[in-house]
């Protein structure tokens, strides 16, 4: 009938997380602007190309006095991308868009022993040495398990990475992982694996009657789905840009 | 102190009225208090199902607000002296309920009844919410067909994480209540199967009542089915019921179904 129907090429719209050095500005702000001043005396273009949050919690400053704050850094090469911790009194449009739920990372090293500017400017959250290119922890990936039934209506969101449900998904339940599903009971509901722009992950059930399932932003509803697999036990992965599926042994 | 069921749905239509009527009269008739109380404010039904629509003064809303005693508002059944109902408002509606005020009438009918019933509206919204907050017991009446169960389903989660006993950590009792059952339709598949229901929902399942036109009745004359006649399918399908709801052991029978195979059916508590 139409393009709209015929091409089905939906924006695919994905959850990803970075690294960012966050920065702890203290009062007064000149003072901890000199501070600043000396640790990249110490290593010059430690901040270069490196994202900036700036963390304002609690911090007794208004917007004009954050604006200028922000100019200053920028000034000094030191690009913020965002503010956490902000009460929307204190943004505008024009400054960094509003950033929460960080969580903390492994720290960044400064660039030079001095125990007291590198205690007093760089908050602990992220990694390596100035020039050396980020490395990622190895930490076993974090992994959420379900041991209920999740009903219509109910939403498990872990974007952290595997969800393990031991009962069922019922029709009209979802649930979104950064990392693969697995489902030990009827998959009715919708199940969204690899949300934050993971191709590897996979869907695992005991009983595929999917209403949708989706990977790394691709999806499928239970209508587009082969019918010889429905109420099977199943696996669900992507290949390239297609999803495929398969019944498990 | 006195037990409190609600009966709830999410569906319209599905018969928690006439359940709570039905098991509240059959709990009645063993001789103990049992009060049933109408939180569908607005749209009260209880009233008609129990023959007492022509003897309200008082409703809920007017105890909550403090404008009537709770003693006033209890209607005393006619023909089951331990039988009482508390109506709904019908000219309100369902923003005069206030958790304070639920939480007090709830916690003064559990001290002076044994089995507080709570009709609980359809919807999954503040009536809903306020029948189920303070059950410690909870009867899911379903119908054999793919929009009420999913319902059920949104309830059965809510009654997880919405009740007072959720969130004390406790895990609330749910029992299946599955209604107006036609074996001939389920025979021939217009319906959904008793297995396929209990698979989805994986709650012990109290009873299966049958369609019949006993219930029509029933409404139509004011009383309970229990109480109408209480020879009929569905009456005793609602005694069996409330004997399981008192913990008793018995097994489920499907309505229309001559063997009983059923055993297997009652034997499988999921969840």
């Amino acid at each position: 009938m139409t393009d709209v129907l015929t091409q089905p090429r939906p924006i695919r719209l994905k959850g990803r997380s970075f690294l960012a050095l966050a920065l702890t500005p203290e009062l007064p702000v000149a003072d901890w602007l000199v501070r600043l001043d000396d640790l990249a005396a110490r290593s010059a273009g430690f901040f270069l190309r490196r994202p900036v949050v700036l963390d304002i919690d609690g911090l007794d400053i208004d917007r004009q006095e954050l604006r200028e704050l922000v100019e200053q850094l920028s000034s000094r090469n030191v690009r913020v991308m965002g503010i956490e911790g902000a009460r929307t009194s204190q943004l505008g449009p024009d400054m960094p868009p509003a950033m929460t739920d960080g969580r903390p990372a492994a720290d960044f090293e400064a660039p030079a022993e001095s125990q007291k500017t590198e205690k007093e400017t760089v908050d602990p959250v992220e990694i390596p040495a100035p020039s050396a290119p980020l490395q990622q922890p190895v930490t076993a990936a974090p992994s959420l398990i379900v041991s209920r039934t999740v009903r219509s209506g109910q939403s498990i969101f872990f974007p952290e990475g595997d969800v393990t449900i031991v009962g069922s998904v019922g029709s009209g339940a979802e649930v979104v992982a950064g990392g693969s599903i697995h489902v030990y009971g009827a998959l009715r509901g919708r199940a969204m694996a690899g949300s934050t722009g993971n191709a590897e992950a996979r869907i695992f059930c005991r009983k595929l009657e999917a209403e949708l399932i989706a990977i790394d932003g691709f999806y499928k509803t239970a209508e587009d789905m082969e019918p010889e697999l429905r109420g099977k036990a199943g696996q669900i992965w992507l290949e390239g840009e297609t999803i495929k599926a398969a019944i498990l042994g | 102190m006195g037990k409190v069921i609600v009966v709830t749905s999410g569906k319209g239509g599905v018969g928690k009225t006439t359940s709570s009527a039905a098991l509240g009269a059959a709990l009645a008739q063993n001789g103990e208090k049992v009060v049933v109380v109408d939180f569908d404010v607005g749209l009260r039904n209880l009233d008609l199902v129990m023959g007492a629509e022509r003897r309200v003064v008082y409703d809920l809303v007017n105890v909550i607000q403090g404008e009537a005693k709770l003693t006033q508002a209890l209607i005393r059944d006619k023909r089951v002296e331990t039988l009482y109902l508390l109506p709904a408002s019908q000219t309100r509606d369902k923003d005069n309920l206030t958790p304070e005020g639920v939480e007090k009438v709830i916690a003064a009918l559990k001290s002076a009844f044994d089995w507080v019933i709570c009709d609980s509206p359809a919807g999954i919204e503040r009536g809903a919410t306020l029948a189920m907050r303070h059950a410690d017991v909870a009867i899911v009446v379903t119908n054999p067909e793919v929009s009420s169960v999913r319902d059920s389903d949104r309830i059965i989660g809510l009654l997880d994480s919405k009740t007072l006993k959720a969130e004390n950590g406790e895990r609330i009792e749910k029992h299946l209540l599955l209604t107006r059952y036609d074996a001939n339709r389920a025979e021939r598949g217009d319906m959904l199967k008793v297995d396929d229901v209990l698979e989805i929902l994986s709650i012990p399942l109290l009873g299966i009542i049958p369609e019949s036109m006993d219930v029509l009745r029933a409404s139509n004359v004011g009383a309970p089915v229990t109480l109408a006649d209480g020879r009929c399918a569905p009456a005793l399908a609602y005694f069996e019921a409330t004997r399981r709801l008192k913990g008793e052991d018995l097994p489920v029978t499907i309505p229309g179904e001559k063997r009983s195979f059923l055993g297997k059916i009652f034997g499988r508590k999921a969840a």
